[in-house]
Parts: structure tokens; C-alpha cells; sequence
């Protein structure tokens, strides 16, 4: 059991971030698992899994406080009011499904109008929203800026910034696993941003094998804390 | 005075045997709406119980379902069986016995449910899923009596809580409906016979010829014990004697890790090759099986185990029970005891092996407790309501229901008379809609009501309620199997196995096994004879020291000269007069003093490990906001540790009892303890299933974890039904804070003592394991020293 610091603390300053070099583009991991990228003043979350608890409820599957998507777009008004980005990119499962996508509910639809004002907004297709949402924006499969190729799963061909694994890690000491970025000289994979959603560990073989040896793994939480994959040890040979 | 027929009669005289004032006493008492019978192991329990069945079925002409049989242990239910049915063939009387619990088969399970034995042998958990069918009514419309086993086990549980909600389902389906409760002995009789009983019938407690008292004793040995730790590997020697000089020796620890080390240990110095097994919880139920088995047969001279042996099967021929460590209750100890040489009037015998030092004295006051027949026993709170949530998604399994009608059925339950209809709303809310503030789900619900009448909205949920009926909760777990041959050795936590990794050497069913992977849910080993261990396995108990053990060792501490205790103990006891000061009940002693470079507190609270552990968090909580920087802390059940950079100096003002509530509160929202709590609320209630159709997956990985639930509750919902039940659970349980604000009460001042050493009283806690780490400042730029020197090492500082 751990026990986190005095309230004075969760509020402190601005959110702390780690820098990644990415095929020469200087690139900002942060603690609250959202990318930015200074030069292009672009923000970038990926895998927000909006209207979950509604599509579970849908499915017969339990009926869960229904406050997810109110955190999500919260937790991502924070980022983008942090880093005022003129362009933000949703790398992809954006939507538990379509239909959440239109089921959106009206003050949810508001505060993502509100955030899109001023700024271009990318939604990147996932495996979970594979089709165009009527909400603003601009709508692709894969975007690329420069070198850098932003798809929502991870292909071959480097470099590029994916999402879709919803990668987490643990060091010893922590009580449970973090959503973390993995970051090698060509590939970054972002965490999941959305507040429900579980997780891959770094450990399985899917995502081992994609990075490279020398890869790190970017904790969130109260600070963006870079670990070399490799000292996470595995669970398998 | 009832006479048995004529057919019974004669075959008891063809066997010599009279009946017991007891049982001839319950006879007379058939008609009685409820009965309690307290009984020694050994007295004739069950035929007390099951003799008015057989009278009544006896002659014949009864269809369907008579009676019916509950107890905790499906092995029990087996047992009975077995019991039950030759003297019934023996007699040749016309009646059906047979059993039904998880371990029943499919067709068995059908045919029952078509055509019900007159007598019915269950747990609670299967009757709770009998009572869900639609054709419940049917099955159950003929029953006349209900006999719980074991009671004493069930009554402050959620499992006896849902036992008894099914009872007063039972009491609508078959009214007229007799209860009848056996127990062993217990601090508060009136207590479970309240709970047994239809509120508000009354109900008589019987009490069965005690036997003589138990002989308990130390054990003494040559080496002293250790200074901490929970182990008794100094005492292996004098225990090897004990089994040796007796004919079955039942040797109990309080955790299966302890029981583990201790097997091992035993092992190593078996030169007799005495047979000696091990039995708790985590082994593989084949496992399990084979020692207790062999146990009946006599064929063993030891078995190390854990609770796990406490219920259940006869213990036949044990004539020694030596318990190591610590008891923490005497109620249990006693029950235990009085389980073994059942031969009903000789004396049932125990030895005590304290663990370590303080231990010692725990041991000594629990041994005056039981000699005073002084048992401790805590009130229980009223029923909870997550086992309530998931009694009406099991009443609407059945069919439509009126709200106000399972209201009223609901309050007849004991634990439930006080039950407000707000607070019943509540729990349907829930289950209808989810209860949220923020109404999302009209169109999902879960049950809606149509002509007054609530039902399911969609029936094909009934299959998942009755795949998730429960409230036992189990850790999730995962089998441990040997890498060749495939056989499995029994199962660990998966927290514990995600803390693996290759190489790693643990103990399980006394053997030393290398940690090979995971292969899908399946942690895989080798064999490694002969090497050492090197990780401790399982988690801890959660079992605190009572409240009435506490005061009583207290006592014995301030006593003023020692002559019960050992001369090393009541040494160490002086040194610590001399230095410091022994502890009272009506003040609070706080040490605190440097060693090694970091600044220490010590507590002595007698609290419980709970206890300390929760006001361990919210204290180094209000150190961290006054700049104090504490690093960890450690608890035992008499004393709380905490180290940190800066002294505190003035104890006093950590401890303002309105401060603490707040602080409570405050805390509450963020902690570990509190998660888990809700997890297993949560999961009772039925907002977590545990159990979903489809392939399986374990808890941690199937859906995002409760704690996210938990904190999108915390911050959207903080008086969300779950959450109140969560907070109320916090008062007991784990988090235990009803006995911090006790302790509080109870104390008219603080004793600060400012040291400049670690006291006598101290020194143990230093040893203790589980350590808690605080993460705040100073931790987190521990952490990021760490991860830098990781880079560093791996040269990727430079990105």
C-alpha cells in the first residue's frame, strides 16, 4: 500500500513531462499521457474509448457510473488549456463505437465544440470507430506530418506515433500499474488516455517485440517517469 | 417427553445407545418456530438436529422436500450424507438423502430440481441459487424444517447474512417453516439465535453438556523465542517431542505462509520419518483431500495447517491441537480446541507456541481468557446492504416481485429488522438503474416495473445473476503447475505472481519450486530439491488481535511483577520500565528517538494490526502536510512504527481526535484499503461480474479495475450507494478506524517519551515485515533518482 502525498501536492505547477526524440522531432511525453509536440504546437491523445459505460449498459454488461466521458473530455481540456495546441489529433478509438458516436449526449457534445473552437481537429480511424463522425473535425485514416506517420495501430513502417495497445507498466515500489508511452529512435506508442480503459502490460510479447532493445517505457501519473523497458523484466522467456 | 417410533427405538437399543438430555430435549421441541442447539464437538450434534426429520418422515407419506440442511463446507455436506444415510438404510425407513452443492453434477442437479429428495443436504451458496428458479415455489412447497450447521461460523459473515435473506424467501414459499441452529460454543448465544430466528419469533438456546474444560498450556522450550517474526522454527524441536508422545497432532498457524516454512522446517528435522502432511486454503483440492483422508484413516501423526481445517470433517483420533503464534482470539481458540479429542468427556488438549517475544505475552493472556471462559465476540453492525442488491437480483431471477411485499419479507430477517425502506430503495435503485446521481440507464435498466410489479427487463440476465451468486471472495488466483508431468500444486495470488520473475524460488505444499513463467493463466515451476527459498508466499492474515485480548494483555503488562510470564519476557518487560515506560489502558505511550540516520515514532495503541495500519496512513498523511517527510512504517497489533527525516515533537497534536475524523474522511477517498473494500462490495452487489459467460480471463485483466470505478465514484457520485456501504465496511474490517476512535476514547492522556535509543517494547517492530512505504515528496524523488540511475546504467540518459 502506498499512500500518495498531502493535497498540496497533486496540484502543483504545471504537468511534468518527459522529452523523446523522435526521428529528429523534439516531442513532449507527459504525465497525463497526452503528447505534444512544440514545433508544430500539436497535441495528440489516443485511445479515449468515449461512451463505454453506455455501449457495456448496451450489451448487457453492467451498469457503470456513467462519468467517463465527463472525465475523458475533462482530462483532455486540461492538456489542451496547458498547451493552447493549434491542432489536436485523436489517434484513433476516439469512440467505444459508432454509435456512441451519435449517442454523444448534449453537454458532452458542447464541451468538445468548445475545445475544437480555434484549432484544427484530426480524428485518426480505430478499430473501434472505423467510420466518419459527424462531431467537427477532419476525418483520416492515417495522418502524416513531416517523417512522422500518426496511425492508430502500429505498422512496419517507421517512424511513427500509434496508440490502439494501451501499454502500462510497474516498477517495484508502485502499488499498481501505470499507463505508460514506449518510445524507441522510430516508433512511439501512446498510452491510453481514456478513463476507462485497462491495459496491455509492457511485459507481453506483442508489444516486446515491436520495440527495440534500447526502448524506454514513459510512466504516467503524478510525473512522467522514463524506465528502460528492459529493467522491467518479463514474465516470460 | 416424545417417544421415538417403535423402528428407531429398537435400533438405537440394538446398539446400547440412549439418547443425550439434548437430544430428547430438541424432540420435544420440534414444533417450536426456532431452536438453538450449543453443543461440543463430539456431543451428538447432528443426530440432535436431524432426529425430529427422521421421526416425522418415518412413517411415510411425506412427498418432496422435508428438510433442509445448510452448512459452510460442501465437504461437511458430503460428510452428512455418508452419516446420515447407513443408519437410515439400517432401519429401512423410506426416506431420501442427498446433497447438493457446487461440486454436485449437472444431472443430478436437473433431477433434483424435478424431483426433490425428502432431505436435502446444501451450502448457502447453493440454496441461494435454488431459490432463484422459477420453479423455487414447487421445490420448496412441502419443506418443514431448516437445520444450519455450524452457525457459530456463519452468523458474523455475509455468507450467514445471505442465508438468512434466503430463509425469509423459504418462509414465503413454505410458511410453518421450522428453524433449527447448531453451534459450538460462543461469547453471545442470544446473539446468533437472533440471527437464526424469523424476527421477531423467539427462539430458546439449548445447551448441551460442555464436557470438561480444555488443558491449555505453554509449550516450553529450550531456545528462547526470537525477538520478531511469525514463524516457530526455534520451537521445532519440542514440537517433534509432542507428536512423538501423542497419537494425532494438529499444529495451526495463522497464515499459510507460516505453515509453509514451518512444514519445510519440520521436515528437515523429521529423523524419524514421522508421516506428517500439510493442509490450507492454496493447495490443490486433490491435495487437500489426500490429508484429510489419510488423517481419517489414522494414518498420519501431524498435519501443519491453517484455518482451513477449523470446519468441517471429523478430526477422529487428534488428541493434541498446538497452535503457533499468536491466537488473537480466544473464541476461535477455544472453538478449535474443543474440536479435538472428541471422545466426549475426556479433555481436549492445546499447547501455545508464541512466535517471538511479545507473542508471549499474547499467548499467556489468551490462556487466563480461556481458563475464565472469558470469550471475546464484537457486535455486528446491521446487515449490509451489498448482500441485500444481490438478494433482489436473485428474487427477480425467480419472477416479478412487489417492492413493498419483499420489503416487508426482508425485515424479518434479524440482521434486517432495522432495515429503512429509504435504504431499501436504495438497494433497488441500484439494482433497477445502477443508482447513479446523473440517471443514464432508463433505457438499459437492469429490472423496470410493469403493473407495479418489478422484473428483469431483459430474462437472459438471469444467467449471469446466477453465475455471480456469492459473497465469499477470493482473491483472484492462479493454479501453480509443474512444468513437467502437469500436475498442479495449488494456486497463488496473481498479485504475487506478477511480482515473479524467472529464477525465483517459493514454497508451495512443502515443496521448493523455481518459477519458470506464466503460460496464459497458469504459473508454471520446476522442481529445485534442496535449495533454500527465497520468497515469501501468500499474503497475510487480516486477522487483528480482539479488543477483549488487547485490554487483557494490558492488563498483564501493567501488573507491576511478572511471575506467569518466562523469566526472558518479564527481563525484557523491566528493561523497558527502566528505560521507557510499560504501556497502560488509559494512557497512550509514544516513544520517539533516532536510529540509523532517520527519525522514529512509536505508538502503542493495542489497537490491532488493522487498526494500526489505517492510522499508520492517515498519521504519516498529516506528517507529509506539516513537513515532516515520513518515509514508512511498520504495525504489529500492540504498536505502530513510523520513520521518516524530521522528529516529531509534539506527538499530542497528530492525534486531535476531530482532526483524525476529517483527516479520515479526506483519506478515505485515496487509499488502497478502501479500493479493495469496494471491489468486493462492488462485486457482491452486482456491479462487477466475476463470473462472465465466455472464455475466462482473470479479474485483473478481463475489464479495467474496480479502482477506476472507485475514483469515478470518489469524484462524480462520492454518496453512491456502494461508496456509503464501502465507508460503513471501513469502521470494521480492514480499515478497522471503529477501534482507533475507540482507543481514543479510552485514553485520558498521551506519555510522550523522547529516547535516545530504541526501547525494549520497540526493538521487535524493527524485524517485522511488511513494510509500507509513504509515497510523498521524499519518496517521489526517491523514485526519480532511481529511474535516472536506471537510464544512466542502460546509457540512455542523454534522450
Amino acid at each position: 500500500m502506498t499512500l500518495r502525498g498531502g493535497p498540496g501536492w497533486a496540484k502543483s505547477g504545471a504537468m511534468s513531462h518527459h522529452v523523446l526524440d523522435l526521428a529528429g522531432q523534439t516531442l513532449h511525453a507527459r504525465a497525463d499521457g497526452s503528447l505534444f509536440w512544440p514545433d508544430q504546437g500539436l497535441l495528440c491523445v489516443s485511445d479515449l474509448h468515449l461512451g463505454k459505460s453506455e455501449r457495456i449498459a448496451r450489451r448487457g454488461g453492467g451498469l457503470f457510473p456513467p462519468y467517463e466521458t465527463q472525465e475523458t473530455l475533462a482530462r483532455l481540456d486540461r492538456a489542451i488549456s496547458e498547451n493552447d495546441p493549434s491542432c489536436v489529433i485523436c489517434l484513433g478509438d476516439s469512440f467505444d463505437d459508432l454509435d456512441a458516436a451519435s449517442g454523444l449526449a448534449e453537454d458532452a457534445r458542447l464541451h468538445l465544440s468548445r475545445l475544437q473552437a480555434g484549432r484544427d481537429w484530426i480524428w485518426i480511424e480505430g478499430n473501434h470507430d472505423p467510420g466518419p463522425i459527424d462531431l467537427g473535425g477532419t476525418h483520416l485514416s492515417e495522418l502524416a506530418i513531416g517523417e512522422l506517420a500518426f496511425r492508430h495501430v502500429a505498422t512496419p513502417a517507421v517512424p511513427e506515433i500509434s496508440g490502439h495497445y494501451h501499454p502500462k507498466a510497474r516498477v517495484s515500489g508502485m502499488v499498481s500499474a501505470r499507463p505508460c508511452f514506449l518510445a524507441d529512435k522510430t516508433r512511439l506508442i501512446l498510452p491510453a488516455f481514456g478513463a476507462y480503459t485497462g491495459g496491455l502490460r509492457v511485459t507481453d510479447p506483442v508489444l516486446a517485440t515491436m520495440m527495440q532493445a534500447d526502448a524506454i517505457a514513459v510512466l504516467t501519473g503524478q510525473r512522467a517517469l522514463p524506465v528502460p523497458m528492459a529493467a522491467l523484466g518479463t514474465g516470460r522467456r | 417427553m416424545t417417544a421415538l417410533p417403535p423402528i428407531i427405538a429398537d435400533w438405537f437399543k440394538t446398539r446400547g445407545w440412549a439418547l443425550h438430555p439434548h437430544q430428547q430435549d430438541m424432540l420435544d421441541r420440534s414444533a417450536a418456530p426456532a431452536t438453538l442447539l450449543i453443543a461440543p464437538t463430539g456431543g451428538g450434534k447432528t443426530l440432535a438436529g436431524f432426529l425430529p426429520s427422521l421421526v416425522e418422515l418415518s412413517e411415510g407419506g411425506h412427498a418432496g422436500l422435508h428438510t433442509l440442511y445448510v452448512s459452510p463446507l460442501k465437504a461437511l455436506a458430503a460428510d452428512i450424507k455418508r452419516n446420515l444415510t447407513t443408519p437410515v438404510q439400517e432401519m429401512g425407513l423410506p426416506i431420501r438423502i442427498e446433497d447438493r452443492t457446487g461440486d454436485t453434477g449437472y444431472t443430478a442437479k436437473r433431477r433434483q430440481r424435478a424431483d426433490p429428495p425428502h432431505i436435502l443436504l446444501t451450502t448457502p451458496e447453493s440454496l441461494a441459487l435454488l431459490t432463484s428458479y422459477e420453479d423455487a415455489p414447487r421445490i420448496f412447497a412441502g419443506l418443514q424444517r431448516v437445520i444450519v450447521d455450524e452457525i457459530h461460523a456463519l452468523a458474523d459473515s455475509k455468507r450467514g447474512d445471505q442465508l438468512m435473506l434466503a430463509l425469509s424467501r423459504l418462509d414465503q414459499l413454505a410458511p410453518g417453516l421450522r428453524r433449527v441452529g447448531l453451534s459450538a460454543t460462543v461469547d453471545d448465544p442470544q446473539a446468533i439465535a437472533a440471527t437464526l430466528a424469523r424476527h421477531p419469533d423467539p427462539c430458546p438456546v439449548l445447551q448441551a453438556d460442555p464436557g470438561p474444560d480444555p488443558q491449555i498450556e505453554m509449550l516450553v522450550t529450550e531456545t528462547r523465542p526470537p525477538w520478531s517474526g511469525g514463524g516457530a522454527q526455534y520451537a521445532i524441536g519440542e514440537v517433534l517431542e509432542q507428536v512423538r508422545a501423542h497419537r494425532t497432532t494438529l499444529i495451526f498457524h495463522n497464515t499459510r505462509a507460516q505453515a509453509e516454512i514451518f512444514f519445510h522446517r519440520l521436515w528437515l528435522e523429521n529423523e524419524d520419518d514421522l508421516p506428517i502432511g500439510i493442509h490450507h486454503g492454496s493447495l490443490s483440492r486433490d491435495q487437500r483431500e489426500r490429508v484429510e483422508a489419510a488423517m481419517v484413516a489414522g494414518e498420519l501423526r501431524a498435519i501443519v495447517c491453517t484455518g482451513s481445517l477449523d470446519l468441517g470433517i471429523d478430526w477422529g483420533d487428534v488428541d493434541l491441537v498446538i497452535q503457533v503464534g499468536a491466537p488473537k482470539n480466544v473464541k476461535r481458540l477455544v472453538q478449535r480446541i474443543g474440536r479435538a479429542n472428541h471422545r466426549y468427556n475426556a479433555p481436549s488438549k492445546a499447547l501455545l507456541v508464541p512466535a517471538n517475544r511479545f507473542e508471549v505475552v499474547e499467548c499467556v493472556a489468551a490462556l487466563e481468557a480461556a481458563r475464565d471462559h472469558d470469550l471475546d465476540g464484537d457486535p455486528r453492525g446491521p446487515g449490509p446492504l451489498d448482500v441485500l442488491c444481490q438478494h433482489i437480483l436473485i428474487r427477480a431471477c425467480a419472477g416479478p416481485f412487489d417492492a413493498d411485499q419483499l420489503f416487508a419479507e426482508v425485515r424479518t430477517v434479524g440482521a434486517y429488522a432495522g432495515l429503512s425502506r429509504a435504504a431499501f430503495d436504495d438497494c433497488l435503485s441500484f439494482c433497477a438503474t445502477g443508482g447513479y446521481a446523473f440517471r443514464a440507464y432508463d433505457k438499459w435498466q437492469r429490472l423496470k416495473q410493469t403493473d407495479g410489479l418489478w422484473h428483469l427487463r431483459d430474462p437472459r440476465a438471469a444467467q449471469r445473476i446466477r453465475m455471480n451468486i456469492g459473497t465469499i471472495q477470493d482473491a483472484d488466483l492462479l493454479k501453480v503447475r509443474m512444468r513437467r508431468g502437469n500436475r498442479v500444486l495449488g494456486e497463488v495470488e496473481e498479485g504475487f505472481a506478477a511480482s515473479l520473475t524467472p529464477g525465483d524460488r517459493f514454497l508451495i505444499g512443502g515443496e521448493v519450486v523455481r518459477y519458470e513463467g506464466l503460460k496464459e493463466l497458469t504459473v508454471e515451476v520446476s522442481r529445485t530439491p534442496g535449495r533454500e527459498p527465497k520468497v515469501a508466499v501468500f499474503s497475510g492474515t487480516k486477522f487483528a488481535t480482539s479488543t477483549q485480548l488487547s485490554a487483557r494483555i494490558l492488563r498483564l503488562l501493567n501488573q507491576g511483577s511478572w511471575p506467569n510470564l518466562p523469566g526472558h519476557t518479564a527481563e525484557w518487560l523491566m528493561l523497558q520500565g527502566e528505560v521507557s515506560q510499560i504501556p497502560s489502558a488509559d494512557r497512550l505511550l509514544i516513544e520517539t528517538f533516532p536510529h540509523e540516520g532517520r527519525e522514529h515514532l512509536c505508538l502503542y495503541g493495542f489497537a490491532g494490526q488493522n487498526a494500526h495500519r489505517t492510522l499508520g496512513l492517515i498519521l504519516t498523511q498529516r506528517m507529509e502536510a506539516a513537513g515532516l517527510s515520513p518515509l514508512g512504517f511498520v504495525v504489529t497489533d500492540y504498536a505502530l512504527l513510523i520513520w521518516g527525516l524530521e522528529p516529531v515533537d509534539d506527538p499530542a497534536a497528530l492525534l486531535d481526535p476531530t482532526d483524525m475524523r476529517a483527516g479520515l474522511d479526506q483519506w478515505l477517498q485515496g487509499n488502497a484499503v478502501m479500493k479493495r473494500s469496494f471491489r468486493g462490495v462492488a462485486t457482491i452487489a452486482g456491479l462487477i461480474e466475476k463470473n462472465i459467460p465466455g472464455p475466462k480471463k482473470t479479474g485483473r485483466q478481463a475489464t479495467f479495475s474496480s479502482d477506476i470505478l472507485y475514483d469515478t465514484l470518489a469524484k462524480y457520485d462520492p454518496e453512491h450507494l456502494l461508496m456509503r456501504v464501502t465507508r460503513d465496511e471501513a469502521l470494521h474490517g480492514l480499515v478497522d478506524f471503529g477501534r482507533i476512535e475507540d482507543m481514543l476514547a479510552r485514553i485520558a492522556g498521551i506519555d510522550h517519551r523522547r529516547l535516545s535509543r530504541v526501547s525494549p517494547l520497540a526493538a521487535p517492530l524493527f524485524l517485522e515485515p511488511g513494510k509500507v512505504p509513504i509515497v510523498g515528496e521524499g519518496r517521489e524523488r526517491l523514485m526519480a533518482a532511481e529511474t535516472e540511475r536506471l537510464m544512466a546504467e542502460a546509457g540512455l540518459s542523454a534522450l
